[in-house]
């Protein structure tokens, strides 16, 4: 019959015309996460990091253009070598696809200089350094849940506004750190403030004392955390320890649901603090918290909504492209919107940063909180372009 | 021997055509260097130094930083490492040798750790991001190194002069000399010889060819970063040179190979548990099995009678 | 506000109060590596993972057998003390004829074995071990707010420190131990069990590490890594006081912490190495040590 005789014609033009489609066909979408799943940042991302990204996985159908998708983890416990190593294997025997980049924003550069290289889209979940959209930018990176300048936007500019004039700063020592000390001072000086100074505390230190007498001798008004994870919660409660939250005020500079939950509501309360997502927001993030709580056991940091929707972002580009060719995969991320419920109208620019609303909240009292998990309370929202500021035009992919 | 040795060479030539990743064979051969380096100083001179990855890791940083920062030359930022660890030796050597044994092994882990915190503290070495993006560049403006195939066959090359360059150290009168002062240092005095000035010397020679490692493994790899001038480190050269066999040229190689393969691939199976495992080698290598692998089949080869062709000397 | 060369007194005075506070970490761990390589000859470098074990023992004896910080502190040298004699009978007793150099290697491989099962098991972020309630709150002293706790470390770690030196020096016991060093064929020959005392010393120095271990919890994270770290500037500290002499070992501790202090006032940068320069430069005017006998 000719309908058969036509399909048969079609089809083997289609096999003899493309042998790589035929074989790539059976090829599965390989989507890779390094993380820090054993150090500082273990608890902001980590295994439920992967959970996030199989929930989306199953949430968008399990495949994409008639691919299975695998998804690969790994630990780089805080190492940029180990990071980029395992990038760069990734990308030279397994094909990946994507990489998800966890927390530590040094490791994360590293990564992104192996994602300009071998030309695998990378999507930066965890890490905060705003480098990576400027002077670290690649055609490949998506910076896409939050970073130092939405943090300082955010932050720094409640305290000031609360009376902190005067800043001192604890900066944790590598590119994070750094990065979110120099948008925080951008911050305070332009609303008037002073920045006093700061010491530079390295990763993981065990003992704060010693840093923290220095904070205070400085007399500032505000004690800048500029760290994260387990960092920031031990120095906030070393300040307690020796009295120095009696005379400064701490500023949360980073600060995630996990820390509040392990410092606790007394320690915690009335912390201002940025943040892209939060899972009590509205009927959405309550849904998705209730899946994310069945299977880890606790509410979901911004973190892990960033992963879920960064992964379904990433299929849907798969699937309007019709290929996991790098540069037109990329095309479509920076050019559809991203409607989910982590970000509503959020869109990808030039130099990676996924701009999307960013929330200022304050910690609840003991008393404030009705039930578990009940932490924040919702200060003010800031748009997208007012979190992330302007392009600064250091990224050559988004001149000014 | 001879043939040991031929059999290998056409081996490691075809490697990166028979599958394996031609970046982990790289990192592999430079911490063979490092560990034939490290040998020079354990094995022929026996002196423990427990921060030898001081060289291997500030080789490496200044090599990348002449390359992020300067644009130099892939050949130029080697040699200049090399040199630069050289110097490092001459110093930190001519403060340990005034001690021996156990105070020489303390004073050379003090010092490692020196180099770490300053690394750690140093601008040009980006603390704990490290130096990222390294590019391997052009070697002397005609040979571009960026395919993993040919930057292998490179590395291959420079290993090869190196293995042999040790080899014809420890067979010169130098190296006689240097023996003669690890089997009995109070009669070399006696014959004569300034022990002192062989001993640093035989030092800056580890602490150059750990440089040369360093250097050429920061371009492989593309970075320089603080687990290079690590207290870690420096314990896994001391064991792969331990576990392949102090004192024998191959050791070392043999012992390299199977500590970067373990914690490669074994980490992928047992995830931390590598630190621990080597731990465990690392004991019963002390324990039972000091002559190491190498160490252990010249012996049975010597206990079976064979004759004893030219290839690797006596066990230490 | 009084200052000197420029630098508030109050904050000159807060620095050296913790860098005291190390300086009595410094000192009891010198201390047990002073004993053992006094007595034995072994430079202990598993003395950090003894520290360690210290601080886990009493972190997981609170958390899963209830055990207070007071019987934590009796309990956790204890166990760390036979588990030490164990070590050395089983291990270290194999090695005694060999150079010396492998002593050192075996407990390298030691501290490996514990700090990578540790950091496997806990993961390399630490946990916090609570302040024990009678030793809660600070002491205002003015230039500083001193947590109560710290005041104790640095009275239990000098009265420990000087209870051991007496001991060693002024005791039958100690002479005994001291007689054992110089000649132990011929104390064996007076009927004294030479092999026991060998043991006895190598488990009592490596007590000493995992008092200093419990004594550390409530102040730094109890994290797998936490000896290994600290056990280097320790060494630097023993090859500075001079190997072997016990009141050197304290002394020095004692001094070096408070250096260290000074410096992060002066040049925090150099804070982590002025221990390491230090020992360079007395290696080079005094080779023995400042208190060494060679």
């Amino acid at each position: 019959m000719t309908v058969s005789r036509w399909t048969s014609a079609l089809g083997s033009a289609f096999l003899a015309a493309s042998p790589c489609m035929a074989y790539a066909a059976g090829e599965p979408v390989v989507i890779g996460d390094i993380d820090d799943t054993s150090g500082v940042y273990a608890d902001v991302e980590g295994a439920g990091g992967v959970e996030a990204i199989n929930m989306a996985i199953a949430d968008f159908g399990g495949t994409v253009l008639g691919r299975k998708i695998t998804v690969l983890s790994a630990d780089h416990q805080n190492k940029p070598d180990i990071g980029a190593s395992k990038f760069r294997e990734w990308a030279d025997q397994q094909r990946l696809n994507l990489l998800l980049g966890g927390s530590n924003t040094g490791v994360n550069i590293a990564m992104s200089k192996v994602a300009g290289a071998k030309k695998v889209p990378f999507i930066v979940i965890g890490a905060g350094g705003a480098s990576l959209t400027n002077e670290d930018c690649t055609a490949y990176s998506v910076h896409y849940v939050y970073d130092t300048t939405a943090l300082a936007n955010g932050t720094a500019t409640a305290m000031i506004n609360a009376g902190g004039k005067t800043w001192f700063y604890l900066t944790a020592d590598y590119a994070f750190g750094t990065q979110l000390q120099s948008a925080a001072s951008k911050v305070v000086e332009t609303h008037g403030g002073k920045n006093l100074g700061a010491v530079r505390v390295p990763l993981g230190a065990a003992d704060f004392s010693s840093f923290l007498l220095q904070a205070q001798a400085s007399g500032a008004q505000v004690l800048g955390l500029a760290n994260a994870g387990t960092d920031f919660s031990n120095s906030l409660k070393a300040a307690n320890e020796f009295g120095i939250t009696r005379t400064m005020k701490p500023a949360a500079l980073l600060a995630f649901l996990t820390d509040i939950h392990s410092l606790g509501l007394k320690t915690a309360q009335g912390l201002y603090l940025t943040t892209g997502f939060y899972w009590d927001l509205n009927e959405e993030t309550r849904a998705f918290a209730k899946r994310f709580f069945a299977k880890m056991n606790r509410e979901p940091t911004m973190d892990h909504a960033g992963a879920y929707s960064a992964t379904l972002t990433y299929l849907k580009a798969v699937k309007a492209a019709g290929t996991t060719d790098s540069d037109k995969v990329m095309a479509h991320l920076k050019k559809d919107k991203i409607n989910d419920m982590f970000a509503k109208g959020g869109y990808i620019r030039a130099d990676g940063a996924m701009i999307h609303e960013m929330y200022v909240m304050q910690v609840k009292t003991p008393q404030e909180s009705k039930y578990p998990w009940d932490y924040y309370k919702l200060i003010r929202k800031m748009s997208g372009e007012d979190a992330f500021g302007p392009i600064t035009g250091l990224c050559p992919l988004a001149p000014k | 021997m001879r043939v040991f040795y031929v059999l290998l060479s056409l081996l490691a030539l075809a490697l990166p055509w028979i599958g394996l990743y031609p970046v982990f064979l790289m990192k592999l051969l430079c911490f063979a260097m490092f560990a034939c380096a490290y040998n020079l100083l354990l094995g022929y001179g026996r002196m423990l130094s427990f921060g030898h990855a001081a060289f291997f890791g500030f080789a490496a940083y200044v090599a990348s930083w002449l390359v992020t920062a300067h644009g130099a030359g892939p050949a130029g930022a080697v040699l200049s490492g090399m040199a630069v660890a050289a110097v490092l030796g001459m110093i930190f050597g001519g403060l340990a040798i005034r001690r021996r044994g156990i105070y020489f092994a303390m004073i050379t882990l003090a010092l490692g750790q020196l180099v770490y915190f300053v690394c750690l503290e140093a601008p040009f070495t980006g603390g704990e991001n490290g130096l990222q993006g390294v590019p391997r560049g052009t070697l002397l403006g005609v040979l571009p190194l960026r395919s993993d195939r040919v930057m292998y066959y490179l590395v291959l090359a420079i290993f090869a002069a190196v293995f042999l360059f040790i080899r014809r150290v420890v067979h010169s009168p130098f190296g006689h000399v240097l023996r003669a002062i690890r089997e009995n240092e109070a009669r070399a005095i006696s014959l004569g010889y300034d022990i002192n000035r062989y001993k640093l010397l035989a030092f800056v020679l580890s602490a150059a060819l750990a440089g040369l490692a360093g250097s050429l493994n920061s371009l492989v790899l593309g970075f320089a970063t603080l687990s290079d001038v690590q207290q870690s480190t420096s314990g896994e050269v001391i064991l792969m040179t331990l576990l392949g066999g102090t004192g024998t040229f191959f050791g070392p190689v043999v012992g390299a190979a199977i500590v970067v393969t373990l914690q490669e691939y074994l980490s992928d199976v047992v995830g931390g548990w590598v630190t621990a495992i080597i731990g465990v080698i690392f004991v019963a290598c002390v324990l039972s099995f000091r002559r190491g692998i190498v160490g252990e089949v010249v012996a049975l080869r010597r206990r079976r009678g064979q004759p004893r062709a030219a290839g690797p000397p006596e066990p230490a | 506000m009084s200052t000197v060369l420029g630098i508030p007194v109050p904050v000159i005075l807060g620095q050296l109060t913790l860098g005291l506070v190390n300086g009595s970490f410094y000192a009891l761990l010198s201390l047990g590596l002073a004993v053992i390589f006094g007595l034995m000859g072994v430079v202990n470098f598993a003395h950090g993972a003894f520290y360690t074990l210290g601080a886990f023992a009493a972190l997981l004896g609170l958390q899963y057998l209830g055990i207070n910080y007071w019987l934590a502190l009796l309990l956790a040298p204890l166990a760390v003390g036979v588990l030490g004699v164990l070590v050395e009978r089983l291990l270290l007793r194999h090695l005694y004829g060999l150079d010396p150099l492998y002593g050192l290697l075996l407990t390298f491989g030691l501290a490996l074995i514990v700090e990578g099962s540790f950091h496997q098991v806990f993961g390399a972020s630490g946990q916090s071990y609570p302040v024990p309630d009678s030793l809660a709150g600070a002491l205002n002293l003015h230039f500083m707010f001193l947590p109560l706790y710290r005041a104790w470390v640095i009275l239990a770690s000098v009265l420990v420190c000087f209870g051991t030196w007496f001991v060693i020096e002024r005791t039958r016991l100690g002479a005994t131990l001291r007689a054992a060093t110089e000649n132990a064929p011929l104390l064996q020959a007076f009927g004294v069990n030479v092999p026991l005392l060998v043991a006895a010393s190598y488990g009592g120095g490596v007590a000493l590490a995992a008092l200093a271990g419990v004594l550390a919890s409530p102040v730094v994270l109890v994290n797998s890594h936490m000896g290994n770290e600290l056990v280097i500037v320790v060494f630097a500290v023993v090859v500075i006081g001079g190997m072997g002499s016990i009141l050197g070992s304290i002394v020095s501790g004692l001094v070096l912490g408070l250096i260290e202090g000074l410096t992060k006032v002066v040049y925090p940068e150099a804070s982590n190495i002025v221990v390491f320069v230090i020992m360079a430069l007395v290696l080079v005017l005094r080779p023995a040590g400042l208190f060494g006998r060679e």
